[in-house]
């Protein structure tokens, strides 16, 4: 039920966003999701891809700090108040949200949010309890 | 002026005999008393009845100053601790400071020294002399005040820090003589501007900077901004500290070591060889008049050559030229003595951190700064944020800790670190290379 979201190293300097997406297009991955999170020094871009594995090992190739980290896909209906409904839920818990992002999906009308928790497993079990879809990694990667 | 005019005046015949004596009586007290001096000198065959002139000295083994470390901390006094009334320490590489011990005599030595420097930058009783030099185990505080005591001067023992107040008290008090580093001058100057005052106009003449190197430029630059004189000082702890040379206001040119308490040598720090006066090398200092710590041809690491040519000012005492540079890589920002190693041994003992790091020396708006740049590698990488601050954190902790200096620490790309076959070049002094 976990994702795999791959997290590169940054510096703040000019190109290296373009680099990375440029090694990653010419190893024939295609990004799903994406969020940039930055300091003033340096930044760290997380992305889901289609083919995580391949992907990790072009960008280490190049040069490139890569890590794979698990995060929690979760689908969420796009109206108002959607996401209101998710956090609720977790609010309710003892689970802490490290980080989120979120993407629309191209067909339905569901949003995909991206969580990083602290305690995932008790995450998921949360959230499904509640009803809450949680979706499979291989959905994300192709979606 | 000239304070001491009898001693400060000695045809250089009277002053090389002087030296003689005293460097004899020097060496025959600490082989009976220091058990370093003693093994040093057996193992070197040399023995005290061989100094018969002053070339002799150079039979002499030279003293390092991991001599010093490895004799922490009282290995290396010729007294016993009961006549060493005050106790000096510099920061050491591994942690553990560099010690000196004076004894009543050597301490009005020092004062009487820096009486005498204070003279030749210019001063005289009367002056107010702005001491923002740091006052505790750092040589220069205390150096400095005693100094002027004895000159007969009003202090402000000001010590470092707290610029506003420093401003305040500078034109409220009327300072006319400041000591500090060079560069803080010029902090000072910008500070006072922020608070609407124009250092230019205060009362100050003179200034004393030390404690750091400095060039022709910023001597331009300083007596411009801050509308004084811009007179250099040299000392260290091992030897004295403040007050082992000093400029004189008449020339500006080349500092007077104090020959009647100093012997300097000028060698080859790769062979040991005494080069001529006039060549440069490596600065070695016998000292001959302490009584505490005798030091006999310690190596000092600074580079510099000697002026024997008279000078303008009458005194005899030769000229050491402004020192150009060091023969370890010792760097010395904000005033305080920086290796690169003790970085890198910070480096080392965080897990996961490859010691591939560079440190950038610059300097804005007339303060040091320096920044630590660090490779990300996969073992120390981190998808969280707060994780890869943390560790950027403490290791600016850790060098605040180890080396009371406060810096920048840059996460960068792992290889962006330029590697090398030999030494690495970690250190980009970008104030040297304008």
């Amino acid at each position: 039920m976990k994702v795999e979201q791959i997290s590169i190293f940054i510096e703040n300097k000019s190109g290296r966003l373009a680099e990375v997406t440029k090694v990653l297009g010419e190893a024939g991955v295609n990004i799903r999701a994406l969020s940039l999170a930055d300091t003033s020094d340096f930044g760290i871009l997380r992305l889901i891809v289609d083919k995580t594995d391949p992907a990790q090992s072009a960008l280490k190739e190049r040069g490139f700090t890569v890590s794979k980290t698990e995060v929690v896909a979760v689908e969420v209906p796009d109206r108002p108040l959607g996401l209101f409904s998710i956090l609720q839920v977790l609010d309710q818990s003892k689970v802490n949200v490290e980080y989120m992002y979120a993407f629309v999906e191209r067909c339905g009308a569901n949003a995909v949010i991206i969580f990083r928790f602290d305690n995932a497993e008790e995450a998921i079990r949360v959230l499904t309890e509640k009803g809450i879809t949680v979706l499979h990694g291989e959905r994300v990667y192709t979606m | 002026m000239i304070w001491n005019d009898e001693f400060e005046t000695l045809p250089r015949e009277a002053i090389q005999s002087l030296q003689l004596k005293r460097l004899q009586a020097t060496v025959e007290r600490v082989s009976a008393t220091v058990p370093y001096y003693q093994e040093s000198f057996k193992k070197a065959g040399v023995t005290p009845g061989q100094i018969k002139t002053l070339d002799d000295l150079r039979r002499l083994p030279f003293t390092y100053k991991q001599d010093m470390r490895d004799n922490y901390p009282y290995g290396l006094f010729a007294v016993p601790l009961d006549q060493i009334v005050r106790i000096h320490a510099s920061s050491g590489t591994t942690g553990k400071p560099t010690v000196v011990g004076y004894t009543r005599r050597d301490i009005d030595n020092w004062a009487e020294m820096m009486a005498r420097s204070f003279v030749s930058a210019g001063a005289h009783r009367g002056d107010v002399i702005h001491n923002a030099y740091g006052y505790g185990l750092f040589t220069g505080g205390l150096g400095a005040h005693y100094g002027a005591e004895k000159l007969g001067a009003s202090v402000i023992p000001m010590s470092g820090g707290n610029t506003k107040k420093q401003i305040m008290i500078m034109k409220d008090f009327g300072s006319t003589v400041l000591t500090c580093t060079p560069s803080y001058s010029l902090f000072l100057a910008e500070a006072a501007a922020e608070e609407g005052i124009d250092i230019r106009e205060l009362k100050l003449r003179v200034g004393i900077f030390g404690a750091e190197p400095w060039s022709e430029e910023m001597r331009n630059e300083i007596e411009e901004k801050v509308n004084i004189k811009a007179i250099d000082i040299y000392g260290l702890s091992e030897i004295l500290g403040p007050g082992v040379a000093i400029e004189c206001i008449e020339a500006q040119k080349g500092l007077h070591i104090w020959e009647d308490h100093f012997i300097p040598e000028i060698i080859n720090p790769d062979t040991g060889e005494t080069l001529p006066d006039g060549e440069l090398g490596e600065l070695v200092i016998t000292t001959i008049t302490k009584e505490g710590i005798p030091m006999v041809r310690y190596r000092t690491r600074d580079i510099t050559r000697i002026i024997a040519e008279p000078c303008i000012c009458g005194r005899t005492h030769r000229r050491l030229a402004r020192m150009s540079g060091r023969t370890d890589d010792m760097l010395i920002i904000r005033g305080v003595n920086v290796f690169p190693s003790q970085i890198e041994s910070i480096l080392v003992n965080i897990e996961g951190v490859e010691p591939h790091y560079q440190l950038i020396v610059d300097r804005e708006e007339n303060l040091d700064t320096l920044e630590v740049q660090v490779e990300v590698n996969e073992r120390v990488f981190s998808d969280e944020i707060k994780v890869l601050q943390d560790l950027s954190n403490r290791i600016r902790k850790e060098i605040k800790d180890l080396l009371g200096i406060s810096c920048k620490v840059r996460l960068v790309e792992p290889k962006s670190i330029a590697r090398s076959e030999g030494k690495a070049k970690r250190v980009y002094d970008r104030r040297t290379e304008a």
